[in-house]
């Protein structure tokens, strides 16, 4: 089984203006216009399910404010020992 | 204690006492002395003065100050106002109050700098594009140059508009007794400006509305707010109009000039009468027929080919026989002129018993 | 299932639903791939990331951008075309703790707003302009702008831009770095992934400023218009850089800190003091009745500028007004206090003074030959005409009036101070009319004359001309000479 992504994003297609500049910009070439139209006529971008490395590019190539959302995978929780030696680290410095 | 002023200066005073503390104009003959005295008196009462780059700029920071919130003045001449008239429609678009001065000098063009009132029409009737309208108003004394300022802040803030003090070169230019009082000057709440706090943060200053019916509904909204000031703000001054045979009319330096002519013509046995609008918008009509209602004709001076005089004979709908006499080129009419034309005109004779 | 975190959505600056956008308010008006919502997206991030959103004022401008104020939940002004950096200027000057943001394109900025900006940089006002140059008119549907480039077609450049018809594309970022006061410039440009995040990088930069007080900052950015450059979005991104980008060159123009000015602050006063307001409590001071009644007076005075003929006026018409009197003073005025002839009517009166214009005087003070021949004939029956010369003109004759010849101009070189003429016929008015306490002139001049020599020689002149009347021949005798 694959590894799930680092990142993922979502796009809201009564935001999408079907422009492209997000497919273009995205280094790791994961999103694409959709062959569907939406209500406005236009083929709205998405996410095509895995590779986003959540490195927010597309966001900013984006004209519309809320079109993209852009999300990071959180790292694994720390373990109660690896924040004790951090705290202890901490203290000693 | 009475103080001898200079009607221009006259005008800031009168805007300080006002709460006016923001000044933003360029310089112009016969109007200058307005912004250098709100160089000197706004900065020590901790206010702004700004010389802006031109007229254009001047009034659109009329705008940033109004839509601020403040209580704003500019003040120019007709070469100026005409740049101005860009930012007039603004300001009554987005009902921002703010005053203008008119110091009138001789046009069309850059004419010359002697007075004259040819710019009642630019005023009085828009100038700027749009269905909007100023309130003017229009001073004939030093004392109104201070009074009619401080109406005139009260006057744009109840109404969310552009007001105008309307004079000329020789009432900005003259020296007479000037007496201010201190009085507390309740500065109206604003809670539709734009003041960069929480507060303000969902307020919004324009005049563009982009849907036919939206923006119907906000030139209405301006209409009904003109009907209202037309009803309750017309102001108007008699003299010796007890059943006048002869009403002069005139504003501004021509009615000082008429006071002189009525009594002129009284001596020589005409019972005449003086009617001075004191605004111009709204014109006082009503009290202008009732005033001309028994008279035999109503004689119009003005510093200029003809424009309040078609407000005159609006106001008196064909009633009244409706004379006119005007000069124009920066000429003042003496008294004795006015009254000699009144005499040949009524077909009497003079004798000035000299 | 593992947890994400979003890190980069919809700025909390930018409203939720465009309601005041009459349709489609989940959307902008924006054309797709336009430079704009990019721009408004950087600018949404940084005003938010800086905490500034409740201090913020953006100022739309005419333009596609007109209805920035859709989208920016801030403070919101709209400005007429090319206004913006004087409506600006004026917000920020009205609240100096407001965040003052200026959003124009080039045609209102570069074109018809050129003045403004120019003199609002150069005033180095305390906000921020964003200049969103596409080389293009948008709003209006393709016109040239004044950033065009040569040979760049447009709907009013129909074979293409030429220099010898539109002169060439407006530089803005550099001539503004040739005025002192800005304090940040930069040109970025939105053509790919890495200029995008400089822009971010200056857009947060000149909002830093501004929170700081710092200075005028102006960030132009190149930005693409697909719709009128008639380009796919990519092709209009790409665009930017190999067209705009070799005319426009991108960086740094301007960052450094204003050096400190000399700047003079002007004394603080209540609005009592600064207008010699009468107290609260004090009576109102009507017309007082003179202790002997003084007569009326209406009088001219005419001569050649620099001669303190309007001055001559004010100390009279002061006077008045000390002795209870209503009075007017109206002078010539404009191109005469720049030397050639100046005149000045004052009317001293016991009611309203009605024509402030004196058609009739009763005294004319003549101060020279032109002024002289202009005016005599106006005098009143029975005036009086002051005339500064020992005797009047050779076959000129004051038939209506008497003539008093002083020679003021020469009196008053001999009390070494020839600017004080008009002293000594103020001296001789008073002593022939009467019509004022000639006390009272040296208290009014004191509050006008500051060096105590000066205001001496002022009294000696005052007393000369009265005493000149005094040992007058009689005007009879002269009027005929």
């Amino acid at each position: 089984m694959p590894s799930e992504p680092r990142g993922k994003v979502t796009i809201n297609s009564n935001e999408c203006k079907g422009c492209g500049l997000c497919v273009d910009a995205c280094p790791p070439k994961c999103l694409e216009l959709a062959p569907e139209l939406t209500p406005y006529g236009v083929h709205p971008a998405r996410y095509l399910g895995s590779a986003c490395t959540g490195c927010g590019i597309c966001f900013y190539a984006c004209p519309e404010p809320g079109a993209i959302t852009v999300y990071r995978m959180m790292p694994p929780p720390k373990s109660p020992a690896t924040l004790s030696q951090e705290a202890n680290r901490a203290a000693t410095l | 204690m009475r103080q001898l002023c200079k009607g221009n200066v006259a005008v800031v005073k009168g805007a300080l006492l006002a709460g006016c503390r923001a000044y933003y104009g360029y310089p112009i003959t016969p109007a200058s002395e307005i912004a250098e005295a709100a160089a000197e008196l706004l900065p020590q009462a901790g206010g702004t003065f700004l010389q802006a780059e031109s007229e254009v700029a001047a009034i659109n920071m009329v705008y940033g100050a109004a839509a601020a919130g403040l209580r704003v003045l500019t003040a120019s001449s007709g070469p100026g106002i005409s740049l101005m008239q860009e930012g007039l429609s603004y300001l009554a678009g987005a009902e921002l109050p703010c005053v203008i001065v008119d110091v009138g000098r001789g046009g069309p063009g850059l004419g010359n700098i002697a007075p004259e009132q040819g710019d009642y029409f630019a005023l009085v009737k828009g100038g700027g594009h749009g269905n909007y309208r100023n309130l003017v108003l229009a001073p004939a004394s030093v004392q109104e140059m201070a009074d009619l300022t401080m109406l005139a802040f009260d006057l744009a803030d109840r109404y969310r508009n552009p007001a105008v003090v309307l004079t000329d070169g020789y009432i900005g230019q003259m020296m007479e007794p000037l007496e201010l009082r201190a009085h507390d000057v309740p500065q109206p709440e604003k809670p539709w400006a734009v003041c960069g706090t929480p507060e303000t943060r969902q307020n919004l200053i324009t005049s563009i509305y982009m849907e036919p019916d939206v923006l119907e509904a906000h030139v209405r909204k301006l209409e009904a707010k003109y009907r209202q000031a037309a009803q309750a703000e017309a102001r108007y001054e008699l003299y010796c109009a007890d059943e006048p045979e002869v009403l002069l009319v005139g504003y501004g330096i021509v009615s000082r000039v008429l006071r002189s002519a009525v009594d002129l013509a009284r001596a020589q046995g005409v019972r005449a009468g003086l009617f001075r609008p004191i605004t111009l918008w709204p014109f006082p009509s009503q009290a202008l027929a009732r005033a001309a209602r028994r008279c035999q004709s109503v004689f119009v001076v003005e510093m200029s080919t003809g424009q309040m005089v078609e407000d005159v004979r609006l106001a008196l709908d064909g009633r009244v026989d409706v004379e006119f006499f005007g000069r124009v080129g920066g000429n003042v009419p003496l008294a004795e002129e006015v009254c000699q034309e009144l005499l040949v005109r009524m077909g009497m004779t003079v004798d000035w018993g000299v | 299932m593992s947890d994400y975190r979003v890190i980069e959505a919809k700025s909390s600056v930018f409203f939720d639903r465009y309601e005041r956008k009459p349709e489609l308010q989940q959307q902008t008006h924006y054309c797709p791939g336009c430079g704009h919502g990019v721009v408004h997206k950087l600018i949404a991030e940084a005003i938010e990331d800086l905490g500034l959103q409740d201090r913020t004022i953006l100022v739309s401008p005419v333009g596609c951008s007109v209805f920035a104020y859709y989208y920016f939940n801030t403070g919101n002004v709209q400005a007429a075309h090319g206004r913006t950096p004087a409506v600006a200027t004026a917000l920020k000057r009205s609240h100096p703790e407001s965040i003052v943001i200026g959003y124009q394109g080039d045609g209102d900025l570069a074109a018809i707003g050129m003045s403004e900006i120019v003199h609002a940089a150069n005033r180095g006002e305390k906000f921020t302009i964003f200049f969103v140059n596409n080389a293009i008119y948008g709003m209006t549907g393709g016109q040239m702008a004044p950033t065009t480039l040569v040979g760049q077609m447009s709907t009013t450049t129909p074979w293409g831009r030429r220099p010898s018809n539109e002169g060439f594309p407006l530089h803005m970022a550099e001539l503004l770095a040739t005025l002192e006061a800005p304090v940040y410039i930069e040109r970025v440009a939105l053509c790919d992934n890495k200029n995008i995040m400089r822009t971010r990088k200056a857009v947060r930069k000149a909002l830093e400023l501004q929170r700081d007080a710092a200075g005028f900052s102006f960030v132009e950015i190149l930005s693409p218009c697909p719709t009128i450059w008639k380009m796919t979005p990519a092709e209009a991104r790409n665009w930017v850089a190999e067209k705009m980008l070799p005319v426009f060159p991108l960086g740094v123009l301007r960052d450094r800190k204003l050096p400190p000015s000399g700047n003079a602050v002007p004394p603080q006063h209540s609005v009592a003091e600064l207008l010699e307001l009468a107290a609260p409590g004090e009576a109102p001071s009507t017309l007082q009745p003179p202790r002997a009644p003084l007569p009326g007076l209406a009088v001219n005075i005419a001569g050649f500028g620099g001669q303190g003929i309007l001055l001559l006026g004010q100390v009279l018409a002061e006077m008045g007004l000390r002795a209870g009197q209503e009075v007017s003073w109206l002078p010539s005025y404009g191109p005469e206090m720049r030397s050639g002839s100046a005149h000045c009517h004052v009317c001293l009166a016991n009611e309203r003074v009605g024509s402030p214009l004196v058609e009739h005087p009763q005294v004319l003070v003549a101060m020279n030959e032109p002024s002289l021949r202009k005016f005599a004939a106006q005098v009143a029956a029975d005036g009086l005409v002051l005339y500064n010369r020992d005797a009047l003109p050779a076959g000129f004759s004051v038939p209506q009036a008497r003539v008093y010849c002083v020679p003021a101009s020469e009196i008053a070189d001999r009390l070494g101070a020839a600017k004080t003429a008009n002293m000594v016929m103020l001296g001789a008015l008073l002593e022939l009319t009467h019509a004022l306490p000639a006390e009272t002139a040296l208290a009014v001049l004191q509050t006008k004359v500051r060096n105590p020599a000066l205001l001496e020689i002022n009294r000696h002149a005052l007393d000369a001309g009265a005493e000149r009347i005094r040992k007058a021949v009689p005007p009879a005798i002269l009027t005929t000479a």
